[in-house]
């Protein structure tokens, strides 16, 4: 049983589903990223743990004791929204402090534990001046602060950094997950990032259309995607179509190129399935160099090369994605003919049905 | 590095004494005319102020009307306030249809309203239909429901108000905490302003009044200009002193607390 738990929890608006049955349990102290495109109901659960809106159906469960239907403010969750929601009458310290006079403590007490949270967040010295005296950054760290103030029982983030610049993005989530494993408090944060999901947290969880497609730890859902949404919306994805040609080799047809693929094995002779690669197991080289002597490749033509740092990410015909190293990238120009070599382990493979959801590449 | 000064153009200034002049000369001449004497007519005598202020109907008048500015402006927030936060919170689709009331005041004649209201509340008990603090205050109400919904709407927009009610809330807020903490501070600016506008409204009607047949401030103001021209003009003056004191008050208070607020607009 976790701490945190979402049964069954459903919520329409009109025709739109916007959860359709998600069930989490989150252990006490954990950190769960609810990860997703726009509009595939993450927020809506966040909310309704927040208890800003109620659930179709379903039950939210914190600590054993049913909450579903808890106003929000006697929930004893702190939250950090994606706007700046800081009040604007009052300061940095004054809002750190609004939760606690709330809850009648006294003067010293609260003075003690104001002081204490803006040295937690690095603002110790900013505690007299108003939000409109702060950097985007600065008022997302006094709104953890202030979040963090009232002792939450579950701490919630509602993309807190979708505002603020790549490097303070960067800065501000390594915090939050200091000051959350320092804390050891039960947290839930809402993202469409990827990369910021995979960074901080125990558990992800890729929400699509209403329902969960995966959850599990970062590595996990990098390395063993369970859906094809899942597959290419955590980092990029190559994806072939495929029909099994022989299960016992792991033989695999491609666009009539034969491909060997282990996670081929066992499977049935002409099932249509979906080889997935990541764009760093495919290995590049210039054709005619010998490359296609040991089979498993493709053939193809470098379309675009984008110089992402250490590496180079090129685009060759067929739709293939590869990432390698920017110096050997240097040897394969654009119009430069290449074969891809495909390894046998490392490739994932699903079996391919019709409503696979498409999510392009070049968005992530 | 030595920041420049912006340059004035000339036809700014020229546009800019115009206007303090359009506005000026008449205050200038009616100060020149309450100065002089009630007996002789000549120059300078302070016997036109020492009349007004002397005179128990100013002081009556006055308070008759500053309380029921007070009355109105304690109403219109404690009717408005709630009402157009639970719109902008919850309600968004009636915005228009309450823009559209609060256009009514503006459309319907003060005689035309006078007459129904008085008509309509004949019945009603004394203490409502025969004191201003009852009926006029009411229709008063009505009147400064525009000034009211528009100043304290464009507050609300200048603000997060879901994000601020959900941030108060998440802290622990009740609803009446939410509002008077953090959402009416925050729109402080604007409610003042709705209540300096219905503060001109009652301190400036007649026709209402007068058709009421209650004594207040504008029917005084109009009594003496119909009696002692020199007193009309101190009393004008001192009228526009009492305007521009609650204008500064305005100023004064929406500025406390870092001058962080604003009247409306975007932040």
């Amino acid at each position: 049983m976790g701490f945190l738990e979402l049964q069954d929890l459903h919520r329409n608006f009109g025709p739109v589903r916007a959860l359709n049955g998600i069930n989490i349990a989150l252990g006490e102290g954990e950190f769960l990223s609810l990860l997703g495109p726009s509009g595939c109901g993450k927020t809506t659960a966040l909310r309704l743990v927040a208890g800003f809106d109620r659930p179709d159906g379903g039950r939210i469960v914190v600590d054993g004791k049913d909450i579903t239907n808890v106003s929000p403010n006697k929930r004893d969750m702190g939250m950090v929204f994606q706007a700046y929601s800081l009040f604007p009458n009052m300061t940095a310290q004054q809002n750190v402090e609004f939760g606690l006079r709330i809850r009648g403590r006294d003067k010293s007490q609260r003075r003690g534990r104001v002081d204490e949270l803006l040295e937690l967040v690095g603002l110790g010295h900013a505690g007299g001046r108003y939000p409109h005296q702060l950097s985007g950054g600065m008022q997302q760290r006094v709104a953890l602060a202030r979040a963090l103030a009232i002792e939450p029982r579950v701490l919630l983030l509602d993309e807190p950094l979708s505002a603020l610049d790549a490097k303070v993005r960067v800065q501000l989530r390594e915090e939050i997950r200091r000051i959350q494993l320092e804390l050891g408090i039960t947290t839930l944060y809402v993202t469409h990032d990827q990369e910021e999901a995979l960074a901080i947290s125990d558990h992800v969880a890729v929400m699509y259309g209403g329902v969960i497609e995966q959850m599990g730890a970062p590595a996990e859902m990098y390395t063993a995607p369970k859906t094809p949404f899942v597959a290419e919306f955590i980092g990029t994805m190559n994806r072939l179509e495929a029909t099994i040609v022989d299960g016992a080799s792991g033989e695999v047809d491609h666009a009539g190129t034969m491909l060997r693929v282990d996670a081929a094995r066992g499977r049935s002779k002409g099932e249509r399935v979906l080889v997935l690669i990541r764009p760093e197991l495919l290995e590049l080289n210039a054709a005619g160099n010998g490359a296609t002597a040991n089979g498993n490749t493709l053939s193809g033509e470098v379309l675009t090369q984008t110089f992402l740092g250490p590496v180079t990410r090129l685009k060759v015909t067929g739709g293939l994605i590869a990432d390698m190293s920017t110096a050997r990238a240097a040897a394969l120009p654009v119009g430069a003919n290449v074969v891809a070599h495909v390894p046998a382990e490392g490739v994932q493979l699903l079996t391919l049905t019709e409503d696979i959801p498409l999510v392009n590449p070049d968005e992530h | 590095m030595t920041l420049r000064r912006p340059r004035m153009s000339v036809s700014a200034i020229v546009w800019l004494l115009l206007a303090a002049l359009y506005f000026l000369v008449p205050l200038v001449a009616t100060l020149l005319f309450s100065f002089r004497s009630i007996q002789t007519n000549a120059c300078c005598s302070l016997a036109a102020y020492h009349f007004v202020l002397h005179n128990g109907d100013f002081w009556h008048t006055l308070r008759v009307s500053g309380v029921l500015a007070l009355e109105v402006i304690v109403i219109s927030l404690v009717l408005f306030v709630p009402t157009i936060y639970w719109v902008h919170l919850k309600l968004p689709r009636l915005r228009p249809l309450i823009a559209f009331l609060a256009l009514i005041p503006f459309v319907v004649p003060p005689i035309v309203m006078v007459v129904g209201i008085l008509k309509v509340y004949r019945g009603s008990p004394s203490w409502f239909y025969d004191q201003p603090n009852g009926i006029l205050a009411a229709t008063y109400v009505i009147l400064a429901f525009p000034y009211m919904f528009f100043s304290l709407d464009a507050g609300f927009r200048s603000i997060d108000v879901h994000t601020l009610t959900e941030a108060s809330q998440s802290l622990g807020a009740s609803w009446p905490v939410t509002l008077v903490r953090v959402i009416l501070p925050n729109i402080r600016a604007a409610a003042l302003a709705g209540s300096f506008l219905a503060l001109a409204i009652v301190m400036g009607e007649f026709t209402i009044a007068n058709l009421a047949q209650f004594h207040t401030f504008p029917i005084f103001l109009q009594y003496v200009n119909e009696t002692e021209p020199y007193g009309a003009a101190a009393l004008t003056l001192i009228s526009f002193g009492i305007t521009w004191a609650a204008m500064l008050s305005l100023l004064f208070i929406g500025r406390r607390r870092g001058g962080q607020l604003q009247l409306a607009g975007a932040r």
